[in-house]
């Protein structure tokens, strides 16, 4: 039995400890948002975090984030009908393409700012070089992360408001 | 009962609930050979296009493209509500379900309450580009950069337009006002004069028992507010959140999960096969052999060969199962086939010229270059290439008592359906197939193959089955852009005039015109190709021939102007001296990026420019190429898709074509080993990553021209451009790809540049 901490919730699983994380994620928990995308670690669509820092769930036996805490895209806003700066800053920059690779990318993202709230372009080449965007993204991306983090560095009120002015907007549209 | 007429075109009918729906009808005029069989049936009619409008006064477009990326969705309907003079907030889209219009109105089961008249409309002239929309939206293929500017321009604006005039006669009716004074605006209709203001949804009822106008009026450019205005792409937030439903994340109670492995000869079969090892695994439920495949697609036929599939209660268990499998695979024919040899056998066909087809034949060709004062001559090679969609190919399915539900992501929902339907010895009628956000598509998601396979488990199993492939079976049984060689000669006059111009390739597939070159004037040409078969799988590649042709033309003409002793750009810019359009978009990229300004050590700057798919492109690459390493520094592209429907849309797929074809570049290479493919994931088979990302600055020149296409233009001038600008680092001309392979520090010091 191996107990994990999904996005705040504990959950238990009886799957062979051995099977890697992505797995129990996707078929146990049934969060689907993290994707497969190559099974060796090489593309990052799999990207959670296990105690805040972005790991390869594909590699990653359940086993070794036995008692960890997870987090998945769907953990990522702060709470329902908000969204996290860098998922703003996503549909700001309208990122996304076919959006398969975005869970992984934002994850990363996300392990990234928390560790390094004012990124350069290098800290960005380097925490991002892991995952793989086959529509080319990279420019939208990088932009994007300079966006969120510019949020968080202008300090909540301000930098909150625009974001969440975009998501209404864009969740509006969405939603009709 | 409900009945279509032979000549629809523009159909009403009334909602439950009071609503109006609209759809529009391409009827195919006349029988052009080799697409009749796609165009014509016994019914005739198409009806693709829909346009819903509901009681809250929302507007609801029926898109039938799949969306893989592109935005096309968000494109269309942009289209659909600037004619319509739609609140852009009361705008959503759906895509259309997958079902026929061939069999006896089965599209009314799905599409139309009962009790609907269609009304009959005169059809207005069908041109050939008209009858290309017809084959797309009869068989909802997403593919070949037309969604916009066949489906938008002939299905979205036209139902718009006819929905918006339906809807001003109404209210004049009802208001008994003159109809020039009822004006549509924001989803209201508006009568200034005595201060009426009602909802579109007001009249709904009363306009679905009008006869819609047959030619509704059009919006000139000038008028478009939604139309080349910035809106943001409605699938964008659930892309943000993980919401976004793709074919993987389907999940039916009670459903099994497989993986699979196919002959990895092309062409083989399986000798034997001992699966004891994987059925005592725990979670393994059974180990199925699949038989071969074959299907109608839209770019030639084509056959998968047998497989075998392990089914476990989860992807891991499965993958574990296959891993433990032990098969012996047939000889075949082709167990000695290698990339070197492909090679060979090209350069034999080629100098062989044995019934070769001309695509272009003009003036004297062999006199002219008798008379040139320099000769130039290069042979040209592109690789295989692999799709690798971010999504690993996946489908869902359940079989129960005739009937297939299929879950899926696909380029062409149709022909997957009839695919499936043959494989099974099932009617089409009792497929059903729900079309998901695609990973990715690149042209490898219009091969049914992965969706039959799901089909085939799910019936073994009489359970729900998510096949799910291994990126190593994507990447090793794709349907793969092909290798081509090109074989050039070229001949300049005394003063440097390119006067000769002649191109012998192998293997030719589409668009026609992919080889062609746009320069002039030429006192001779001849382009033309040999047939030089291999036993590897065509499939389209995002552009098709044009990104091989792409690099080989625009590489070779480099070599021209530079044999010619003039700059490669004002070379080209004399040569579509008579085209102003197309000279607008090259001049507006060399601009743009400062062509001609000093650059720094090791570095160069090379362009390129293409036509097609309706657009035009030019590109302008920055290199460094420092101790053999090559970095992409800068791309500049500029475009013309006669108007940007969707501009950041535009720049967005520009970006995402330049990327995609940066990776071929780069590292793209499939090499075949033993008849069978020898890469197997990302680690052999590289993908661009975000450090290697140039800065990319796209130039939109908005023409007024007919509107183009979008997701594959950006894809083939990078190759050339990039190529052109390491010459100009290195003085190494690159003329195989893909770059990564070639040594330039080492043969930097042994080049000899074009006599």
């Amino acid at each position: 039995m191996t107990v994990l901490t999904v996005n705040g919730v504990k959950q238990e699983t009886s799957v062979d400890s051995s099977t890697p994380l992505l797995w129990v994620i996707r078929e146990q928990l049934e969060l689907t948002g993290t994707k497969f995308g190559c099974g060796i670690g090489q593309c990052g669509a799999c990207t959670v975090r296990l105690n805040g820092t972005a790991i390869r769930s594909c590699l990653t036996p359940v086993a070794a984030a036995d008692g960890q805490e997870i987090q998945t895209i769907e953990g990522l806003a702060p709470s329902d009908g908000a969204l996290h700066s860098l998922q703003a800053a996503w549909i700001k920059h309208q990122v996304p393409q076919c959006g398969y690779c975005q869970s992984g990318q934002l994850m990363s993202a996300a392990a990234l700012l928390e560790s390094n709230p004012t990124p350069s372009d290098e800290d960005i080449d380097l925490a991002m070089e892991g995952n793989i965007c086959r529509c080319g993204m990279y420019g939208r991306i990088k932009a994007a992360i300079k966006t969120a983090a510019k949020a968080g560095a202008d300090n909540t009120a301000d930098g909150t408001a625009d974001a969440l002015t975009i998501i209404a907007t864009a969740k509006e549209t969405a939603d009709e | 009962m409900n009945k279509w007429t032979r000549r629809s075109f523009i159909t009403t009918g009334l909602l439950a609930g009071g609503g109006l729906m609209v759809g529009v009808a391409l009827r195919p005029g006349n029988r052009a050979k080799g697409l009749a069989q796609h165009v014509t049936s016994e019914g005739e009619t198409f009806v693709h296009t829909w346009v819903k409008l509901d009681a809250n006064n929302v507007v609801t477009a029926i898109v039938p493209h799949a969306e893989m990326g592109q935005g096309v969705g968000t494109a269309l309907t942009q289209m659909l509500a600037d004619e319509l003079n739609a609140d852009w907030n009361l705008v959503k889209f759906e895509e259309a379900p997958a079902i026929t219009p061939f069999a006896n109105h089965p599209i009314l089961k799905g599409m139309l309450p009962p009790g609907v008249e269609i009304p009959e409309i005169v059809v207005p002239t069908v041109d050939g580009l008209l009858m290309r929309t017809a084959q797309a939206l009869n068989l909802q293929i997403t593919g070949g950069s037309m969604s916009v500017r066949s489906t938008g321009v002939y299905g979205m604006r036209v139902a718009g337009a006819a929905v918006q005039e339906m809807l001003r006669l109404a209210a004049a009716e009802a208001w008994q006002v003159p109809l020039d004074q009822v004006v549509a605006r924001n989803s209201q209709l508006i009568h200034e004069a005595s201060s009426r203001t009602e909802p579109y949804s007001a009249f709904a009822a009363a306009a679905s028992e009008m006869t819609p106008p047959s030619t509704p009026q059009l919006k000139t450019p000038e008028e478009f507010t939604i139309i080349g205005h910035h809106v943001e792409r409605h699938d964008i937030p659930s892309k943000v959140d993980g919401t976004a439903t793709f074919a993987l994340d389907v999940r039916l109670p009670n459903m099994l999960y497989a993986t699979v492995r196919r002959t990895p000869t092309f062409g083989g079969g399986i000798e034997s096969l001992d699966d004891s090892k994987a059925r005592a695994l725990p979670g393994v439920v059974d180990v199925i052999r699949l038989p071969a495949s074959k299907a109608e697609a839209l770019v030639g036929n084509f056959t998968a060969t047998e497989s075998v599939a392990v089914v476990a209660e989860g992807y891991w268990p499965a993958k574990q199962g296959l891993d433990a499998l032990k098969i012996v695979w047939s000889e075949t024919a082709n167990d000695y086939v290698s990339s070197a040899s492909i090679f060979e056998q090209f350069d034999r066909d080629i100098s062989a010229g044995v019934d070769r087809e001309v695509d272009v034949a003009e003036g004297d060709f062999e006199a002219t270059m008798a008379n040139a004062a320099q000769v130039i001559e290069a042979d040209y090679r592109a690789p295989y290439l692999a799709h690798t969609c971010m999504e690993p190919l996946n489908a869902t399915a359940v079989v129960e008592d005739g009937r297939a539900e299929v879950w899926v992501g696909c380029q062409a929902p149709l022909p997957f359906r009839q695919a499936i339907a043959d494989a099974m010895g099932f009617d089409a009628e009792n497929v059903t197939l729900h079309n998901c956000f695609m990973g990715g598509g690149f042209g490898r998601k219009s091969r049914a193959d992965y969706a039959i396979q799901a089909v085939q488990l799910a019936a073994k199993m009489g359970r729900p089955v998510q096949l799910i492939w291994t990126r190593e079976e994507d990447v090793r049984q794709d349907f793969y852009r092909p290798a081509v060689q090109s074989r050039f000669r070229a001949g300049l006059d005394k003063d440097g005039n390119l006067t000769a111009w002649e191109n012998t390739y192998v293997d030719k597939h589409e668009p026609v015109e992919a080889p062609l070159i746009p320069y002039t004037p030429l006192t001779a040409s001849n382009i033309g190709y040999v047939s030089s078969p291999t036993h590897v799988p065509f499939g389209a590649w995002r552009s098709v021939d044009h990104s091989q042709h792409g690099f080989f033309t625009e590489s070779f003409f480099d070599e021209v102007a530079v044999a010619a002793g003039q700059d490669p750009y004002e070379y080209r810019a004399a040569r579509l001296a008579d085209k102003p359009r197309q000279l607008a978009v090259l001049r507006k990229a060399a601009e743009a990026a400062g062509w001609g300004a000093p650059l720094g050590e090791g570095q160069g700057r090379g362009i390129s420019f293409q036509e097609c798919f309706g657009s035009i492109v030019a590109q302008v690459v920055e290199v460094t190429v420092l101790d053999g390493q090559t970095q992409v520094d800068r791309v500049v592209a500029a475009v013309d898709a006669g108007i940007a429907v969707s501009p950041d849309g535009l720049s967005a797929q520009i970006e995402s074509g330049i990327i995609y074809g940066l990776t071929a570049a780069l590292y793209g290479e499939i090499t075949i080993e033993n008849g069978a493919v020898k890469q197997s994931n990302f680690s052999d088979y590289e993908a661009l990553r975000i450090s290697a990302a140039p800065k990319i600055e796209t130039h939109i020149i908005n023409s007024g021209s007919a509107i183009g296409g979008a997701g594959e233009p950006g894809t083939p001038g990078v190759a050339p451009a990039l190529a052109n600008a390491i010459f100009d680092a290195t003085g190494f001309r690159v003329r195989s790809l893909p770059i990564n392979l070639i040594d330039l520090d080492y043969k930097v010091e042994d080049v000899v540049t074009p006599a």
